[in-house]
């Protein structure tokens, strides 16, 4: 009985996403299920999905991380100054993920440290960020040469490489990684015991503070690969790239049955909801539907989960 | 009040009470902890609703709904915990919810001048005209923030104030100018019921005492012609369980001393194959004293060692020395409701349910059910979330935690608070079976209890906290319930 319960409750994200496809199946007809559109679904959503791992963990553990979009303008104009600045692209690509992490670091001491909610201390590094970026860009595009970090996304020709772009691959790893800490590690059932009851997890010996930390750290650090990916589709460092980036990270994350309150959360569970967000996305494009609608239906989509998972929790 | 009775599931909280209150007169109700003395007053109050009886009010029948209602039929609780909004003013405080307006439907403009010369009325009828009208609530003093709250019930004109544990947070010269303020308010009309633990307080405020005991009247008497003993007598009654198991115990090594440790002064040596029992009033400050010891709160004086670490140390250090605690709040700390039974009982030791930093969880619910089945546990799988457990079960999963992680001593603050008779029996017995001279490895227990005959059955010496101060520790056989309430009520030696 409890296997069928536990069943039903991690069925909702694949429901979802099925419906979705079916109906724009429907509306769009057999080519938006060819091979090509579904890697261009992937390639759409490997920004949004990478940055909503580390947002996953952030809200298992009862948090919220506002920062996202400006971590991933800040880490394009960080790689492309490295690139001018003759860094090389492995140099500059480091680089640009480590002004993420350090940002993470940052918001993690700040939250421990002055005892203060998540959100606010986010938002504020949300603006401050984005600030910064817009300062050492001097408020403009940096273009920057062409290296591999613009082929991360691209679609190959035949017989080159492993089927999809490397950027997937990235993407398929990091998943795997990061499902594995949270499902399989002690740090994993730390952030599960924090989200759930901060108290429960201090009184049993969890190190609140210290993980705390972590997990911010560790969700930039992924924000910043996520900025590595958009680099590689701009190709150029854009301080206002990303803008409203950690909202659809967020939905993402909450499609998928995560819970604001913490304590609930899993690695597919957010790919599926940000597979979601991008299958109405690019199906409304197909169609031809203006941006409205999308965005109405993409609205929908989010209150529909909320609503499905209060009632859930109630029976 | 007459016949009031009020369940709450198999338990009787107040089991036919009839009482009644004069005007011009202070009638206290003493009881022991989970007497039903919370419960009486939430019925007065409206706050809770009987199942049977009826309350007359100035001779009309009175059935609030809410407390709201109670408030409007002329009675006022005033609870141990202040509610006031700490942001607004005095003034805006004493006048909230029926501020003088003008302007229509009573959305106009606030009238400032009369709030202020309503306020001064009511401070200057509590004789304390020197609190700012305009101060911000959360920057009183708690006896001053008290009379803001006393006077808002005056403001609406409120016959009879129920006053609970009013002086639990007060200082002693406070606690005097209250009880001036009580005879004034007396000789003004109201009636007046006062609630406390505390019997010479009583003895001297009050003009009759109602004592109850397990939902009942167990005697009442004017406050004159009642001795300190009689009312602690009254309140014990006669009944003593006998359902505590007792193994052979043998004392063994020292593993946790103190001395002058933290604001209780504890100076005690716990040894292995005993138990400690700690006896005292809610709010005395046993739980403090526990979180402490535990690391869960800072103390600075005093000495303390574990085996053979000495000094303060974190919560996950504790637990590394070999101290498990378990929490009185089982909801709101003990356990994390929403994950599962395997999850909150291996959640202080992880590390060996899988090789290095990673955890199986097939392997944490296999110890899980190991632990289920020695406890008795009844649910469905070690993966059902805690929230769907009866309370016996949930406290039974929040000591199964300290057994997972094989501690060597058990700190259980109110191990049995709130839970069923049966699963009460299996935790005395699994507590006796941990220190028996038979156990491979006797371990060492600490418990705060409000229970008195479960200390009295369980522990080997028992210590009474009193207005933060742990006392003399003696032997169990030497205190009787009577003399350990004595202690925790009336100050000085019994």
């Amino acid at each position: 009985m409890l296997r069928r319960r536990e069943l039903l409750e991690s069925a909702g994200p694949y429901l979802g996403l099925a419906l979705v496809a079916l109906i724009f199946g429907f509306l769009v007809g057999p080519q938006f299920f060819r091979s090509a559109n579904l890697e261009l679904i992937a390639r759409q959503t490997a920004i949004v999905c990478t940055a909503a791992l580390g947002m996953t963990m952030v809200i298992v553990a009862g948090g919220i991380d506002l920062s996202v979009g400006s971590v991933v303008a800040l880490t394009t104009v960080v790689i492309a100054l490295g690139l001018r600045a003759d860094w090389g692209p492995g140099l500059s690509m480091l680089a640009g993920i480590g002004a993420g992490t350090f940002c993470g670091l940052v918001s993690g001491a700040l939250i421990t440290r002055l005892r203060v909610v998540p959100f606010i201390v986010t938002l504020g590094m949300m603006i401050l960020v984005r600030g910064s970026a817009k300062g050492l860009s001097g408020e403009r595009r940096l273009e920057a040469p062409a290296t591999w970090l613009n082929d991360l996304l691209r679609t190959l020709e035949p017989g080159h490489g492993f089927l999809i772009p490397l950027g997937l691959w990235i993407v398929i790893v990091l998943a795997i990684l990061v499902a594995i800490t949270l499902e399989y590690t002690r740090f994993g059932r730390h952030l599960f015991s924090i989200g759930s009851n901060e108290r429960t997890a201090r009184l049993c010996g969890v190190a609140v503070e210290r993980t705390k930390i972590a997990i911010y750290t560790i969700a930039a650090t992924l924000s910043g690969i996520a900025g590595v990916l958009q680099f590689s589709r701009l190709s150029v460092g854009d301080p206002t790239v990303a803008d409203g980036l950690e909202l659809s990270v967020i939905a993402a994350v909450i499609i998928g049955g995560g819970s604001l309150s913490g304590g609930r959360g899993t690695v597919p569970g957010t790919l599926l909801g940000a597979a979601t967000m991008a299958m109405i996305q690019i199906g409304c494009a197909q169609r031809g539907l203006p941006n409205w609608v999308q965005q109405i239906v993409t609205g929908t989509i989010i209150v529909l989960a909320v609503a499905l998972d209060r009632w859930r929790q109630k029976t | 009040m007459r016949g009031i009775r009020k369940t709450f599931g198999a338990t009787i909280a107040v089991d036919g009470v009839d009482l009644s209150v004069a005007p011009g007169e202070v009638c206290a109700i003493v009881g022991q902890n989970g007497a039903g003395k919370s419960t009486l007053m939430g019925i007065l109050a409206g706050a809770i609703q009987p199942d049977a009886g009826e309350m007359t009010l100035g001779g009309e029948s009175y059935r609030p709904q809410n407390p709201l209602e109670a408030r409007r039929a002329g009675v006022a609780m005033i609870y141990q915990e202040l509610s006031l909004a700490p942001h607004l003013s005095v003034a805006e405080n004493i006048l909230l919810g029926m501020e003088p307006t003008r302007g229509p439907l009573g959305f106009g403009l606030l009238k400032r001048d009369e709030m202020r010369r309503r306020t001064s009325e009511v401070l200057a009828r509590l004789g304390h005209p020197e609190i700012g009208i305009d101060a911000a609530a959360g920057s009183l003093s708690p006896a001053a923030q008290q009379l803001v709250e006393i006077g808002r019930a005056l403001a609406v004109g409120c016959q009879v104030l129920v006053l609970d544990e009013p002086t639990s947070s007060l200082a002693r010269a406070d606690t005097q100018r209250l009880f001036q303020l009580i005879d004034e308010l007396k000789r003004q009309g109201h009636a007046i019921v006062y609630i406390s633990h505390f019997i010479e307080e009583v003895k001297e405020v009050a003009d009759r005492i109602v004592v109850l005991r397990d939902g009942r009247v167990a005697g009442e008497g004017s406050a004159a012609a009642l001795s300190p003993t009689e009312i602690v007598r009254l309140m014990v009654g006669q009944s003593m369980d006998t359902l505590y198991p007792r193994s052979a115990r043998t004392r063994g090594e020292p593993i946790l001393e103190l001395a002058d440790f933290g604001p209780a002064q504890a100076t005690l040596t716990l040894h292995r194959g005993e138990i400690i029992g700690i006896a005292g009033l809610l709010g005395a400050g046993r739980t403090r004293f526990l979180r402490g010891l535990f690391g869960l709160a800072p103390v600075k004086a005093g000495r303390v060692k574990l085996a053979t670490w000495s000094g303060v140390a974190e919560p996950h250090e504790r637990w590394q020395q070999g101290m498990g605690f378990l929490s009185e709040d089982r909801k709101e700390e003990g356990l994390a409701l929403a994950l599962s039974i395997a999850n909150n009982m291996t959640l202080s030791r992880l590390d060996d349910l899988g090789p290095g930093p990673l955890v199986f969880p097939r392997r944490q619910q296999h110890a899980a059910s190991r632990w289920m089945e020695r406890l008795r546990i009844k649910a469905g799988s070690p993966r059902q979330a805690v929230s769907e457990l009866s309370g016996g079960n949930q406290q039974k999963v929040a000591m199964a935690r300290l057994l997972h992680h094989d501690v060597d001593v058990f700190v259980l603050d109110e191990p049995t608070r709130g839970i069923d008779v049966a699963s009460k029996a299996q935790i005395y017995e699994l507590i006796d079976e941990l220190v028996a001279a038979d156990a491979e490895r006797p371990r060492a227990v600490i418990i705060v209890s409000s229970y008195l005959p479960e200390l009295l059955g369980l522990c080997d010496r028992i210590a009474v906290m009193r207005r933060g101060r742990l006392g003399t520790l003696r032997p169990a056989s030497e205190w009787t319930e009577h003399s350990l309430m004595l202690q925790a009520t009336i100050s000085g030696e019994a």
